[in-house]
């Protein structure tokens, strides 16, 4: 973001929050019937925001609508603080709502904005997860016509999906969904969690924060309320799977700065060419680094 | 023997309609189009019974609404006016007044259908043994092992090598595609199956083993099956008895024997003595 950037001078104008009030109140009906409905895709007025669509407009309009001046706020790309997606969108929101407190800490958020990632320390009921979506329909890949996907939706009617499960069995042995793994909400609605990994999907399950997934450019809110089953599209006798981070050898792979073996590691080839391996959650890498020294 | 499908004055009209659709349409005016209102009168007024275990061939020229009878009765269209109540052991379902979601239960769980042309009955993006998949995941068969036993079942009752199971069906020959949708119609193991014209543009050959496993099924499984055709030689095979429509009308029905051997309506004994 241009750090020379003002709002214009007649900002009394924007109300807190940058939107206005009668669309955040258009925002908060949506979160309501998304939680009253766990995983339908509730439509809405995306409005048009200061970035482009796909830079995460859909997570940051629910941030918007949901903060307050009371509120400690932490955005999270990929899993880190500091990549410049996230940056942009906490400079944002420091800009347009004064008042918001904003921190790196996992547990010291009230609301975390996050794009592909859930934070490895779980969430609390005091908490909220905004998760920002491209692409809020798993039925997508198998149906073309949205107005037949509604009705697919509606009747529960997700075998397709599995057909595509099944083919990736046979030709795989394995099923081939790295991330945007469709997942049954509350026994009924199939969501496309957004990309978070499979490590994240069972996060979601049973979890004490509200998550809230918001897309921008497609005009859907959907939400994992908490306390709510949220499972994995599986068949009965071919158990989900997440990542495993093993080596040739077997053993675990440990965070190369903190040494944990309990997270979710992001690959990288260091300058002497030689792979290696560190937590893609920074705050919770830097916490452990802390606690060790 | 116990019936299992009653249809009583199944009737669909492309278009809006008017009051003199019915009387200015048929056999008798020669044509299905309304002078009128310019609808098209694709059924009308079809009633029959289908019993257990029975095979019952509707036969026609092109246009006379002989699909449009199985498409409604798959719903794969709405019909206009008229009932059909299917009769499932202990359960009965009146057809047409169900929602859209126990119309899917029912097409799913107690229907199979074999189209003329592969590309409507099969999803030519997945595998054989996938297309059997999607009919066994409908009706909420969720076991990897236990699909991949059932349509290993299946191909081999329908002569499919099981080395193909996991190949396109783009990749079969047209035979081999339609006993593919054949064993997909059979995997719920329905107590009904709709045929429509499913040897037409086969071979001889392949037409005889394709009729023959149809034969077999029948005895098998006691699966009652609706025949649709314009071929004489499948209906003299398969069906037991046979309704002859034209323009939408049913101008006759019978025992297959009796309306082949002693055509009443002046159309059945042309079609008859036309017979190649």
């Amino acid at each position: 973001m241009n750090p020379g950037y003002e709002l214009p001078r007649d900002e009394a104008a924007y109300s807190f929050g940058f939107l206005d009030e009668y669309a955040k109140k258009e925002v908060r009906r949506a979160i309501l019937k998304a939680v009253a409905i766990p995983g339908y895709q509730t439509p809405y007025a995306s409005r048009e925001m200061p970035m482009g669509r796909g830079f995460g407009t859909g997570g940051l309009q629910l941030t918007l609508a949901l903060v307050g001046p009371d509120d400690t706020l932490k955005v999270i790309d990929q899993g880190s603080d500091d990549s410049v997606n996230a940056i942009n969108l906490r400079q944002f929101v420091q800009m347009t709502c004064p008042g918001v407190a904003v921190t790196e800490r996992t547990e010291a958020a009230t609301l975390i904005q996050s794009r592909h990632r859930i934070p490895e320390r779980a969430l609390t009921e005091r908490q909220l997860l905004v998760l920002q979506v491209p692409y809020p329909d798993p039925l997508v890949v198998v149906e073309a016509s949205e107005a037949r996907r509604k009705t697919m939706h509606g009747e529960a009617d997700y075998a397709r999906l599995l057909v595509k499960l099944y083919e990736d069995i046979v030709r795989f042995d394995e099923i081939t969904i790295s991330h945007r793994y469709p997942t049954r909400v509350n026994g009924h609605y199939v969501i496309d969690p957004s990309p978070i990994p499979r490590w994240d999907v069972p996060r979601l399950h049973q979890s004490k924060a509200l998550t809230l997934l918001g897309a921008g450019r497609e005009k859907k809110i959907y939400a994992v309320p908490p306390y709510t089953r949220a499972e994995p599209l599986v068949f009965e006798d071919v158990p989900f799977r997440v990542e495993h981070f093993h080596d040739e050898s077997g053993a675990r792979r440990a965070c190369q700065r903190c040494g944990a073996t309990d997270s979710f590691l992001d690959e990288f080839i260091d300058p002497a060419g030689a792979r290696v391996y560190q937590c893609s959650d920074s705050d919770y890498c830097e916490q452990r680094q802390e606690a060790r020294a | 023997m116990s019936r299992i499908l009653e249809v009583r004055g199944l009737t669909k009209v492309h278009g809006r309609g008017c009051p003199l659709c019915i009387e200015a349409t048929g056999p008798d005016s020669d044509t299905n189009i309304c002078p009128h209102c310019g609808s098209v009168v694709a059924a009308h007024d079809v009633s029959f019974d289908l019993h257990r275990g029975e095979i019952l061939g509707i036969i026609g020229e092109s246009g006379s609404g002989k699909s449009t009878v199985v498409k409604t009765l798959y719903f794969d269209d709405a019909p206009s006016a008229g009932e059909a109540i299917l009769f499932d052991d202990a359960a009965q379902y009146e057809l047409f007044a169900l929602n859209a979601a126990r119309q899917r239960w029912v097409r799913n769980h107690r229907f199979g259908m074999v189209y003329q042309n592969p590309h409507l009955g099969l999803n030519f993006n997945v595998t054989a043994g996938g297309n059997i998949a999607e009919r066994l995941l409908m009706s909420d068969v969720n076991h990897y092992g236990a699909i991949r036993t059932r349509a290993k079942e299946l191909l081999a009752r329908t002569e499919v090598l099981e080395a193909r199971m996991d190949e396109s069906p783009r990749k079969f020959s047209g035979g081999m595609q339609q006993r593919v949708q054949i064993a997909k119609a059979l995997a719920t193991r329905p107590p009904l199956l709709l045929l429509d014209e499913v040897t037409t543009g086969l071979d001889l050959s392949v037409q005889a083993a394709i009729l023959d496993l149809i034969l077999e099924i029948q005895h098998e499984l006691g699966t009652a099956m609706i025949v649709v055709t314009h071929d004489l030689g499948v209906i003299r095979l398969l069906a037991g008895r046979t309704l002859v429509m034209k323009y939408g009308r049913v101008i006759e029905s019978g025992l297959t024997d009796q309306v082949l051997e002693d055509p009443q309506h002046a159309y059945t004994q042309r079609l008859v003595s036309s017979a190649l």
